[in-house]
């Protein structure tokens, strides 16, 4: 297991020789949010070392906690309790100290008479584009799109997707969606235009806006469902996760409930990639996670999702998978993981990686376990272990 | 008008029992989420409906309508469901 230790790791002193101050050093911290709360681990320069920080929010639901990269400080925590509804935390120093958002994620109140929607928790957050400081995207579970531009303290609606009658029926009830609801999830700013952005709807499929999500269309072409239903039906789409890949924002990758898939704009039909994967292992997950430099590389985490989908890693052995060629081939990386009964799996949100040369990937289980990998998969090791189901682990570089 | 507070909801109002006014329970909700900014949300959602685990009670009787009237001495105990996991 890598150590953790809860005292700050001593700063060396900077050399007064030094005739040019030398750029702070950053460092990687990986925010877990779990059934029971959120926990930051502040790793050391060489990410062997993690500083324990939490819980935060200790009995809360946190579904999502997302560092902004435009200022490295603040914080957003999505947030429910068993009793209490949803709301979003802010913290501008790092998570020391958090305040609750004037005016959480919520739908506009309907006309006396009518059945409207509430949000039971806000889902997945993504802060918005470079240029937009202040801007971030939320999204709920039953599914809504929802916009703040004020750093997370007021959010309004998306009415372009929320209210489109298309997209009302595309979502479906409360019965379509995932065990614990349905998801609007992977909200993606291109790095290139802040006006287009993509998303997914579990169930419903994947969503292109060209104009700052004022419209929305989809584009499942090439994705499968469900046997015996039609894939021409939107509703039957169901993303698990889908990534864009920074260096090459035209190419996505997107780990589905039928099979891993990739998509090079402009054109609009997924290509099948974890056909393949072994037969024996199959190309059902939740996770995708693309590399920070690499569009040819990605990681996916394949659990069992055949007879009653059992969610488990398959066998009970797990395995993160990797592709070095865009979906050609993929290689088994199971270095450190147990070599037997583990039936734990990952979530969606729940895997990850930083932006360091080689890379580090970050997972947290089902089973409230932290695994990380310093080298990009081939080994890894275990962060931190008791702690409650793991909803969701991100990454950030602070100073 | 004193109401009861369950420990859930006591990050926001730092005591077990606090004083608000208004002449129905929505009235009374306003006035606290006056004081004590967020809190009502966390019980009633965007439609005005009470939260699934959220229950309200006026001198022990249990009501279910936040038009409810309240009458001055009547005290209200906002309490959470049992439920868990």
């Amino acid at each position: 297991m890598a150590r953790t230790t809860r005292k700050p790791a001593r700063r060396k002193q900077g050399s007064a020789t030094h005739a040019r101050r030398p750029r702070a050093a950053t460092r990687v911290v990986v925010l877990v949010a779990t059934r029971k709360g959120a926990w930051l681990y502040h790793g050391d320069a060489s990410r062997r070392t993690w500083r324990v920080d939490g819980p935060h929010f200790l009995g809360h639901i946190v579904n999502h906690v997302v560092l902004d990269p435009r200022d490295g400080r603040t914080l957003l925590a999505a947030a429910k309790t068993g009793h209490l509804g949803p709301t979003v935390f802010r913290s501008t120093d790092l998570g020391r100290t958090w305040k609750e958002a004037a005016r959480p994620p919520a739908f506009p109140k309907v006309p006396e008479g009518e059945k409207g929607r509430a949000v039971d928790h806000t889902f997945w957050l993504t802060p918005g584009h470079a240029s937009e400081p202040g801007a971030w995207y939320a999204g709920t579970s039953p599914q809504g799109l929802f916009r703040s531009v004020d750093g997370g303290v007021t959010w309004e609606p998306l009415p372009g997707l929320n209210d489109d009658p298309r997209y009302r029926t595309w979502m479906g009830t409360v019965q379509d969606g995932t065990p614990d609801g349905p998801k609007l999830h992977s909200i993606i700013v291109d790095p290139r235009d802040p006006a287009h952005l993509y998303l997914g709807m579990s169930g419903g499929g994947v969503h292109e806006s060209v104009d700052a999500g004022r419209s929305w269309a989809p584009i499942v072409k090439g994705m499968e469902v469900v046997e015996g239903f039609d894939p021409a039906t939107v509703t039957f789409h169901d993303p698990h996760c889908v990534r864009l890949c920074p260096t090459n924002p035209d190419r996505l990758y997107q780990q589905n409930h039928c099979g891993i898939y990739r998509l090079d704009r402009p054109s609009s039909e997924w290509v099948r990639i974890g056909r393949s994967m072994p037969k024996r292992i199959g190309d059902i997950g939740f996770p995708m996670v693309v590399h920070p430099r690499d569009p040819e590389t990605a990681w996916v985490f394949p659990m069992d999702g055949t007879s009653v989908w059992p969610r488990t890693s398959p066998g009970g052995v797990p395995a993160a998978y990797v592709t070095r060629n865009g979906g050609r081939s993929w290689r088994r990386l199971d270095g450190g993981f147990p070599e037997r009964q583990a039936w734990w799996t990952v979530k969606r949100q729940a895997m990850t990686a930083d932006a360091r040369d080689p890379v580090g990937l970050y997972l947290g289980t089902t089973g409230g376990e932290l695994w990380a990998s310093r080298d990009e998969g081939r080994r890894w090791a275990c962060m931190a272990r008791h702690l409650p189901e793991i909803y969701a682990v991100e990454t950030a570089e602070v100073r | 008008m004193r109401v009861l507070i369950p420990s859930p909801l006591r990050s926001y109002t730092g005591e077990r029992e606090v004083e608000a006014t208004g002449a129905t329970i929505a009235e009374l909700l306003a006035d606290l989420e006056r004081r004590y900014p967020g809190l009502r949300f966390r019980m009633i959602d965007e439609q005005d409906r009470m939260r699934p685990h959220i229950r309200f009670f006026v001198d022990g009787e249990q009501v279910f309508d936040l038009a409810r009237p309240l009458r001055p001495g009547e005290s209200v105990q906002i309490v959470q469901a049992l439920s868990g996991g």
